[in-house]
């Protein structure tokens, strides 16, 4: 508080300030997903529990928390059920600055159509936070509120900052946690400026195009990806660097699978950059480019930055207003953003926030859920935790040893246990020898003898019979499970579904879409980490053919025809050959044209490309050909190669003999 | 009232949220909170001071349930209505002293009339006081049948008797929450000078050329250690840094600000410096009864350092850190677990928390407990703002601000309630009774650790009888 405090007089300090429009939220309290169908059939997703409180608290708390005086909730499916809700909680009546007005809309289907309502109905004023109604985050916005306004002032076209957060997948699977679609992201170092931002929704698409432009026209660039960082540029080699993009994107390098381990423990088969690292500061020749051209070499940097999208944006009103010239923008990432990004014409930016400390996280997937869950008992949204009370209106609870959140008025038998990172709600009675581990179970539920609870998701008054085993389910209100039922992983219950008899409920996983072991809330099946570990030991051991095996989640594959680039044989097919001469061709082009400084080096890079197997012999060879019947004027880079050229011939008449 | 009533659930919010934290701040603002309850609330007609504890409570109740872990809030609570039964005390002296002087005045008793007026008023109260009596219930309830005895509706007293006694009740009911208002408004002032009364006695602690440690940040150590330099005291201040919030940092830049020599340390070379250490001084975040002291983590090494190299172990804190509570009490939750993230970068690990690789459960737990406790016999001195204490003192240091009665918040109420249903045969409304089963229910189960039903009327009646 003291710290909001201090914030606020200073900036009511001043001048500029004094006029200030207080800080406004949207809030979509409407995914415009399907993805947690059924449960969403009868309840909108953001009143879901999330361990002890309907998802939206969190989200709100969260913007009073942040300063925000004013937030919107936008609600279309269960619009009803949402605004009974607020008016209900306390958010609502709360006395202080932080008001909270829902809207209501019956028609929109996407966050285009939610925002272009809001716009028409002219209740943003100035920069607001847009966030959807399932995030979770103790982050602090003032940081990247005062980066943004600074940034509006300098440059009106800056309208929106996104929130990126520092995140690492697991090393076995290159699996996100949260389950969530891979995203790759292009972000300038210096400025913070997003260029380049691609959901990989599409899984057929495996390898992705930059923009040569966007390549040359920003000296340094850092891809992320949230799996996989692919490559940066190193600033002034713009010769070498067009010739080389040209071809690594071309090669598939760009999309070319890269963990950090196998970055790091093997450059050799990622060879285009290895050459590219090596021209650059290790190899002879281009070791004197700094010197001959005069300018600063800027080291390479490597950066095996894992990033997550947060989906917590600081818009200004004209991204109300984009939203509502282009009526297709639909979603908010695959249209607008990048629409944003590939338009030229009216030149808006849009600009990143890393937040490193704090958390933000968004639930969009049962797999999110539960380690969004998981998270939350582990503390890392301190102070939204269960036992801070921080909603308010929730019970209290107790944390007991190794994460046992435990409302006062449980019954628990004497013989049953309850196990680490547990969350027992208010009311519920556990019987003898029941055994629950790292689950959430609501309120007032009743759960009987030698029943076995295993990472599951249990929400209010439901009733477990004896004999009951559950292990990675998702059980909402009013489940009645008799003696004997078994729930495997990933099953989920919708509300007052009753299970009679004994039975066995398999998963849904199972037979189910392929994906859907990523968004399940049950843990990667044993089969499936079989698989990861199997490739990534193939991986370790056959390191040439690793390129085929290392994508192990489907992503980033290379482009068929690229595949094992390192094979000779896939490597010199036609499509191939005439890109090499593409781009020797544009090579030259450039040393003698543009960059004239690399012109005396020309064939010691010609060489080294050779050495490293980027451009083919036959490719050279031709080149030389064609080049031979040309005018004197362009022969001046293949007399320089002579040598080199003269020494490849011999070599190949020594190959056939 | 309703104006009160928000600023009551305004505060509980910051307190549920956290916003306001440290024992100092809560403090304050509890006391403050307590006043202005006490000031909106209306007098009854009879047992003004019940009315005045029930409000107290009630309010109370709910500022210990917003934040268990800052016992700051409790204690206040606690010497609020201790203030209360204290001042009804001496204002129970006065009206007998009045009422002795009412009834002499009727009978023409000589005797009588010499014998009262010299026993005065404020020595009663003086002798209550002195005594150290806690006023219990029983003194509490003492006044009670006199004012019930002659229940005497306004409009009903035609006499002069009964319209000098009524005045003299108003002037009493005034005079009780002027009174208390008073005291609270010391006790408020007691809070905010608590540092400067403790660093008065920094001299006689820090000699010339010691070497003091201290872990983490406090600010009574800060201004103990200030106004020992201030006397031209030399000294020299290791400062352990306090991980993993590194409070220690903040610390030693502003003793280097203040001119004083300051060695930064890690936590974990406490432990090899303390030998050429002459004194330990720490902070708190609560004394309990016991002496035993909750402190920021790391504390509880320190004191074991200390007490294997016999060097003295300090603590500095302010009265209003004296917790009637035993740690052992299931009130006191003696913990309170940060948020991770002050420990590790969660992007940086956030591979090892991946649910979905390990069957579901986490490998890696990431603790970040807020406080240590240090048991009392390695505490050398306590010193507070009244001066320096061992740690066996303590019980009766609290003796001196709290009452008995006051110790759980909860129960008591309920006590008070059955005795006043049970010996007194007032009428209470059906609903007071109804809140006092679910108090009663909620005590025991604190006790039992098991929930128990609210008890039936049945049960009622059985403790009453006891």
């Amino acid at each position: 508080m003291a710290q909001k405090k201090g914030h606020r007089s200073s900036s009511s300090d001043d001048p500029e300030e004094l006029a200030r429009v207080p800080l406004q939220a949207v809030l979509l309290a409407d995914s415009f997903a399907t993805k947690f169908r059924p449960i969403t059939l009868e309840r909108p997703k953001v009143l879901l529990p999330l361990v002890n409180a309907p998802m939206i608290d969190y989200t709100l708390a969260w913007l009073e928390s942040v300063g925000v005086e004013e937030a919107f909730v936008f609600c279309c499916a269960h619009s009803q059920q949402v605004k009974d809700y607020l008016n209900k909680s306390q958010w609502m009546k709360q006395p202080g600055t932080f008001t909270v007005q829902p809207i209501e809309s019956h028609d929109s289907i996407s966050a285009g159509d939610a925002l272009r309502v809001i716009y028409n109905l002219g209740v943003i004023h100035g920069d607001f936070v847009l966030v959807s109604g399932d995030t979770v985050s103790n982050m602090s916005l003032k940081v990247a509120l005062q980066e943004h306004k600074e940034r509006r002032k300098k440059d009106p076209l800056a309208v929106m900052t996104m929130v990126i957060k520092h995140s690492k997948p697991s090393s076995l699977t290159h699996q996100t946690r949260l389950g969530n679609d891979e995203i790759l992201m292009a972000i300038d170092p210096d400025t913070k400026e997003l260029l380049y931002y691609e959901d990989k929704t599409d899984q057929s698409q495996r390898f992705i195009t930059l923009d040569k432009m966007l390549l040359a026209s920003t000296p340094t660039l850092h891809l992320h990806n949230d799996k996989q960082v692919v490559i940066l540029i190193p600033t002034f080699v713009n010769i070498i660097f067009a010739a080389l993009s040209s071809l690594l994107i071309y090669k598939g390098v760009l999309s070319c699978p890269m963990s950090h381990e196998c970055w790091i423990s093997d450059c050799s088969r990622h060879n285009l950059f290895y050459t590219f690292l090596e021209l650059y500061d290790l190899e002879l020749p281009l070791y004197k480019f700094p010197i001959l051209m005069g300018k600063r070499l800027i080291p390479v940097v490597l950066f095996f930055e894992i990033l997550k999208d947060c989906y917590i944006d600081i818009c200004s009103p004209e991204v109300l207003s984009l939203f509502t010239d282009n009526f297709d923008y639909q979603h908010l990432r695959r249209h607008f953003v990048k629409g944003l990004l590939v338009d030229d014409l009216m030149g808006y930016k849009i600009f990143t926030h890393e937040i490193h400390s704090s958390y933000a996280a968004r639930i969009d997937n049962f797999r999110s859920y539960d380690t969004i869950s998981k998270d939350i008992i582990q503390r890392w949204t301190y102070p939204m935790v269960p036992d801070v009370q921080y909603f308010g209106n929730c019970s209290q609870m107790k944390l007991d040893r190794l994460g046992i959140y435990k409302a006062p008025d449980v019954d628990q038998s004497r013989t049953a246990q309850i196990r680490a990172f547990s969350f027992i709600g208010n009311g519920t009675t556990i019987g003898d020898h029941s055994v629950i581990s790292y689950s959430v179970i609501g309120q007032s539920c009743s759960i009987g003898c030698n029943v076995s609870i295993q990472g599951s998701y249990i929400w209010d008054n439901v009733i477990i019979e004896d004999n009951c085993k559950l292990s990675h389910a998702l059980v909402c209100d009013g489940v009645y499970l008799r003696a004997g039922v078994v729930l495997e992983p990933g099953v989920i219950l919708s509300f007052k579904v009753d299970i009679s008899g004994v039975g066995y409920i398999w998963s849904t996983t199972e037979g189910g879409h392929e994906e859907e072991w990523r968004h399940s809330i049950a843990p990667i099946p044993a089969e499936k980490l079989m698989e990861f570990s199997l490739s990534a030991h193939t991986d370790l051991g056959l390191s040439n053919q690793d390129v085929n095996s290392l994508p192990a989640s489907g992503e980033l594959q290379l482009d068929s025809e690229s595949t094992g680039f390192d094979d000779g044989e896939d490597y010199k097919d036609s499509a191939d050959f005439e890109k090499e001469i593409e781009v020797l061709l544009k090579f030259e082009e450039m040393c003698s044209e543009t960059t004239k400084e690399f012109a005396p080096l020309f064939s010691a890079i010609l060489n080294h490309l050779y050495e490293k197997d980027i451009l083919s012999e036959d490719a050279i060879l031709s080149w030389a050909e064609e080049r031979g019947g040309a005018d004197e004027s362009d022969k001046i880079f293949l007399k320089q190669s002579e040598p080199f050229l003269k020494w490849l011939r011999e070599a190949s008449e020594d190959e056939d003999d | 009232m309703p104006d009160v009533q928000a600023l009551v659930n305004d505060f509980v919010l910051k307190l549920k949220r956290r916003k306001i934290e440290g024992s100092h701040a809560s403090a304050r603002h509890t006391a403050e909170l307590l006043r202005s309850v006490i000031s909106h609330q209306r007098m009854p007609y009879m047992n003004q001071a019940g009315a005045l504890i029930d409000a107290v409570k009630a309010v109370g109740e709910q500022l210990i349930a917003a934040n268990h872990v800052e016992l700051a809030v409790g204690n206040i609570v606690r010497r609020v209505l201790h203030i209360i039964r204290e001042e009804d005390l001496s204002s129970t002296a006065t009206g007998i002293e009045g009422l002795g002087i009412s009834a002499g005045s009727d009978d023409d008793d000589e005797g009588q009339r010499e014998d009262r007026p010299a026993l005065s008023a404020a020595a009663l109260a003086a002798a209550a006081r002195s005594t150290l009596r806690a006023p219990s219930l029983q003194t509490l309830l003492e006044d009670i049948p006199d004012s019930a005895a002659a229940p005497q509706p306004p409009s009903s007293g035609g006499d002069s008797e009964g319209k000098s006694k009524s005045a003299d009740k108003n002037l009493r009911s005034r005079k009780l929450k002027h009174d208390v208002i008073e005291a609270i408004n010391e006790l408020i002032q007691d809070i905010d000078t608590c540092h400067e009364q403790i660093s008065e006695q920094a001299v006689e602690h820090i000699h010339q050329n010691e070497v003091i440690l201290t872990l983490g940040r406090s600010r009574t150590v800060k201004e103990f250690l200030c106004a020992a330099k201030e006397k031209n005291r030399s000294f020299r201040v290791f400062v352990a840094e306090g991980a993993p919030r590194y409070q220690g940092h903040v610390l030693a830049k502003e003793l280097v600000g203040k001119g004083i020599q300051t060695t930064v340390i890690t936590d974990s070379a406490v432990f090899a410096m303390i030998s050429r250490v002459n004194m330990v001084i720490v902070g708190s975040h609560a004394i309990m009864a016991n002496g035993g002291v909750i402190a920021p983590v790391g504390i509880n090494m320190v004191a074991l350092a200390a007490q294997r190299h016999a060097v003295p172990f300090v603590v500095v804190a302010g009265s209003h850190k004296l917790c009637p509570l035993y740690p052992h009490n299931p009130e006191v939750l003696l913990n309170d677990l940060k948020n991770p993230s002050d420990l590790m970068d969660f992007g940086e690990f956030s591979d090892c928390m991946d649910f979905g690789s390990h069957g579901g459960s986490p490998l890696l737990h990431v603790v970040n407990p807020a406080f240590d406790y240090v048991p009392p016999k390695l505490v050398s001195l306590f010193i507070t703002d009244t001066g320096g204490h061992n740690p066996s003192y303590m019980y009766r240091l609290i003796a001196d601000y709290y009452s008995a009665d006051d110790l759980v918040v909860k129960r008591s109420y309920l006590l008070s309630v059955l005795l006043m249903t049970g010996t007194l045969g007032i009428r209470i409304n059906l609903k007071k009774l109804r809140t006092a089963e679910e108090n009663f229910a909620n005590s025991i189960g604190c006790w039992c650790n098991k929930p128990v039903e609210a008890p039936s009327s049945k049960t009622l009646a059985f403790i009453v009888q006891i």
